[in-house]
């Protein structure tokens, strides 16, 4: 009498939402193609369609092979944790990370050797840079971001991921938008707006991707089982809200029809350099340092068996990080004819900006009291914080290049192009391969990663590349900027434009070299990602339980 | 008060997660809009300046492939009021001469040189070469060649289209130069044509051919009508710099 009653089973409102939502859209981008004004659209729409209905595939085949209930929220009191689009997150990261590094030695080899571009439309350099910078920063970081963050908003909340396709949705649809992104540029797909090239239907799409991302985030920290939202995801929250504020300021645009890839932004002139700027600086302000923040103050704890150093100053970084940040975009556009008194103002806030850089960087470091040893035997560590010291290092560069007598000297240069690097390698590369080292061991349930031995050469092939593509990068733009304001005795120009073109010819060549051996680091560090997947010494034990953080 | 209970007060923002989301939001919305709001009011940043006009329908289709390539990665178009920028490259931008680009195209980095005033610095031949193989006009040169765009026919049957969404974001093109877009598009381009008309919608617009191939209106022919009137709209013999501080 006592038999379980299994319910009937039926679909979720989610599910049969999605599959109207998705043949919906399929059957619209099938008549888009058809009546598009370019080929280059109808493919993308075709791109669409294609995805609309193989999703509505997968979804009707998960429906089918799914038991009637949805997965619990809790085995045995334990939450069950939802780690597969984690998984899946991690290795598109280290995909797109190997594209991206190999999209950049490229284009630093066709400004060394011109002839590299082969005459050839789809790779030529004005297309290949935004395809570089597009997919390190949103493709690789993006996804490094989604995927730390799905895991860390899990395990700080003692709670399993909101939402039962919302988390595969956001992943999918992330890495869509990614393909959109970037095979536009290709074709020549482009809104020739620096870091925001994507045109009007790739940033609705985004934007529809980065609510439910908000929700997925928001729900799970809703469920948590702690009182206290743990300090990661406060910036995981700051860098989520912000980045969406952004992309909607700055991509405001209106298309020319819904047949034609093509929009024009609302905004222009100095108020369009203004958005720009505003949007330019805090996505590396709130994507690339708050995001990549946040896996510090996981990641480096976890690692180092050390709580976070200060939590007040934790506090104080945060809120100093995020309020100060915003103003900081008009050091982009020093002496142009943005009125000065925002010039001003970007300099000064950017200077005042170092502070609370230093704040976090400090809190970083001094986790690791106490566990200094671990800086010799772990390379994983050694990565980690080398990160922030780098982190530290271009925080410092940063508002140095902001005041005006310096970047009347740095701007348009390769300084700019170095003092990024040293950021975008040094602090959020390394950042990500630190937690991408600690997470796949954590992921696919294995003792460690297959090699320690490789990620040391990981860390010091890479690390050589840095210091080669850092410096050659100060010394051609200093040597630039030195050149073009050259006056002889007779008060003439000294050089011509392309005599200083030919100085910097060198100096490409060895930041070629820098990158080759960064993106060979990478190359060592797929390999033993494979390796640890398939071979590496099982634990029965998910090895992240027993150290989940207090807080 | 002691200090511990200045610091359980931020409690609010760790339990409350929309208590954290709220205080975010204003925080980072502060410097936004006091360094953006006033852009859209001030006269140094609206105000008109004579001989600015908005680009004819040749123009904005050789603009577009501009944007297309990516020029902008390399070639900046913002003079600075620094001395050796403005012998390098002539009188310091002002705001009103980007005022009808959408999106502004100031760039950032200076691989090749600025080019906010090149219109009317090299002839367009020059410039047809030069785009179809730099280095044979500038031998050290690290420009990548478009060939294609001198073979490429120019795609502008929707220009028209265009004008009328720059037109509803604040352009002044009235319905006459929607009218005429077409019009004046192969107007432009065409070799010994009466511009009278053309000229009359938009000053000072050169009309010839301009990539050397008079049968067939190339993609090189909309660029190279972009870049010669690059900076040339103000006449800085009558510009009063003074009306105009910045």
């Amino acid at each position: 009498m006592s038999t379980v009653q299994t319910p009937a089973k039926s679909m979720t409102g989610g599910e049969l939402g999605l599959i109207l939502v998705f043949a919906a859209l399929g059957f619209f981008s099938v008549v888009v193609a058809a009546k598009a004004y370019t080929p280059e659209y109808a493919f993308h729409a075709y791109l669409f369609a294609a995805a609309s209905i193989a999703t509505v595939f997968i979804i009707g085949n998960r429906y089918m092979d799914r038991p009637a209930e949805l997965p619990p929220q809790t085995i045995d009191g334990k939450p069950n944790y939802n780690m597969l689009p984690v998984k899946v997150g991690t290795l598109l990261a280290l995909f797109w990370g190997i594209a991206g590094f190999l999209i950049g030695v490229i284009i630093a080899l066709q400004m060394a050797f011109p002839l590299l571009n082969f005459d050839l439309p789809w790779i030529s350099f004005g297309r290949l840079r935004p395809l570089h910078t597009s997919a390190v920063i949103f493709a690789f970081g993006g996804n490094v971001l989604i995927a730390s963050s799905f895991y860390v908003v899990q395990r700080t909340s003692h709670a399993r991921l909101a939402g039962y396709l919302a988390p595969w949705f956001v992943v999918l649809g992330y890495n869509f938008f990614i393909v959109i992104a970037g095979t536009g540029y290709l074709l020549g797909i482009t809104q020739g707006k620096e870091y925001a090239e994507p045109e009007w239907y790739a940033d609705l799409w985004l934007t529809i991707v980065w609510v439910t991302y908000f929700l997925v985030f928001l729900g799970t920290v809703l469920k948590r089982k702690e009182p206290h939202i743990y300090v990661a995801n406060w910036f995981y929250f700051a860098f989520i809200l912000t980045i969406a504020v952004l992309h909607l300021g700055n991509n405001a645009a209106i298309p020319v029809s819904v047949f034609s890839p093509k929009s024009y932004i609302v905004w222009s002139g100095v108020q369009d350099a203004m958005v720009q700027w505003w949007y330019g600086h805090n996505a590396v302000g709130f994507f690339l340092t708050a995001g990549f923040l946040a896996l510090m103050y996981y990641f480096i704890p976890k690692r180092a068996e050390r709580p976070v150093y200060s939590y007040r100053l934790s506090i104080v970084h945060f809120w100093a990080l995020i309020f100060l940040y915003i103003w900081a975009g008009p050091h982009h556009l020093h002496y142009t004819a943005l009125p000065d008194w925002a010039q001003t103002l970007g300099m000064t806030f950017s200077i005042i900006l170092w502070m609370p850089s230093w704040g976090g960087m400090i809190n970083g470091l001094m986790t690791l009291s106490g566990a200094w040893d671990k800086l010799r035997t772990d390379p994983v560590i050694r990565m980690m914080v080398v990160a922030v010291a780098f982190y530290g290092m271009a925080t410092f560069e940063g508002p140095m290049m902001s005041v005006k007598s310096v970047n009347s000297l740095s701007h348009y240069t390769e300084w700019g192009i170095g003092h990024v690097h040293s950021g975008a390698l040094g602090w959020v590369a390394y950042i990500s391969f630190g937690a991408i080292y600690c997470l796949v061991p954590w992921l696919w349930n294995k003792r460690e990663m297959y090699s320690m031995k490789a990620i040391e050469w990981h860390f010091w092939i890479s690390t050589l590349g840095i210091v080669l593509y850092i410096s050659s990068m100060w010394v051609a733009g200093i040597l630039q900027g030195l050149m073009w304001r050259a006056y002889t005795s007779l008060g003439f120009l000294e050089y011509s434009f392309i005599e200083t073109v030919e100085a910097i010819h060198p100096l490409y060549v060895i930041r070629a070299v820098g990158g080759i051996l960064f993106l060979a680091g990478a190359l060592i560090m797929a390999w033993n990602v494979v390796m640890t997947i398939y071979r590496a010494e099982t634990v029965s034990q998910p090895s992240g339980v027993a150290l989940a953080p207090a807080e | 008060m002691s200090a511990t209970s200045i610091w359980s007060k931020h409690a609010i923002f760790e339990k409350h997660s929309i208590f954290l989301l709220l205080g975010v939001l204003i925080v980072i919305s502060i410097g936004g809009l006091v360094e953006i709001v006033p852009l859209f009011y001030l006269k140094s940043t609206i105000e008109k300046v004579d001989g600015v006009r908005p680009y004819t329908p040749l123009e904005l289709a050789g603009r577009n492939i501009y944007l297309r390539e990516g020029c902008y990665a390399c070639h900046s178009q913002m003079i600075r009021p620094l001395r050796d920028e403005v012998e390098r490259y002539g009188h310091y931008s002002l705001a009103a001469e980007s005022m009808y680009d959408h999106p502004f195209q100031w760039g950032s980095k200076r691989t090749g040189p600025d080019i906010a005033r090149v219109g009317g610095k090299y002839s367009d031949m020059w410039q047809l070469e030069h785009l179809n193989n730099p280095r044979s006009v500038v031998p050290a040169s690290i420009m990548p060649g478009y060939p294609w765009l001198a073979k490429t026919p120019l795609s502008a049957k929707h220009i028209a289209d265009d004008m009328k969404v720059l037109r509803a974001e604040g352009v002044p093109y009235t319905d006459e130069m929607i009218a005429s877009a077409q019009d004046d598009l192969k107007l432009q381009a065409t070799p010994e044509a009466d511009a009278d008309a053309l000229q009359k919608r938009y000053p000072k617009a050169q009309a010839r051919d301009f990539d050397g191939n008079p049968e067939t209106l190339t993609e090189a022919d909309a660029l190279i009508a972009y870049l010669q009137q690059l900076g040339t709209q103000v006449d800085f013999k009558l510009y009063d710099n003074k009306a105009n501080v910045r």
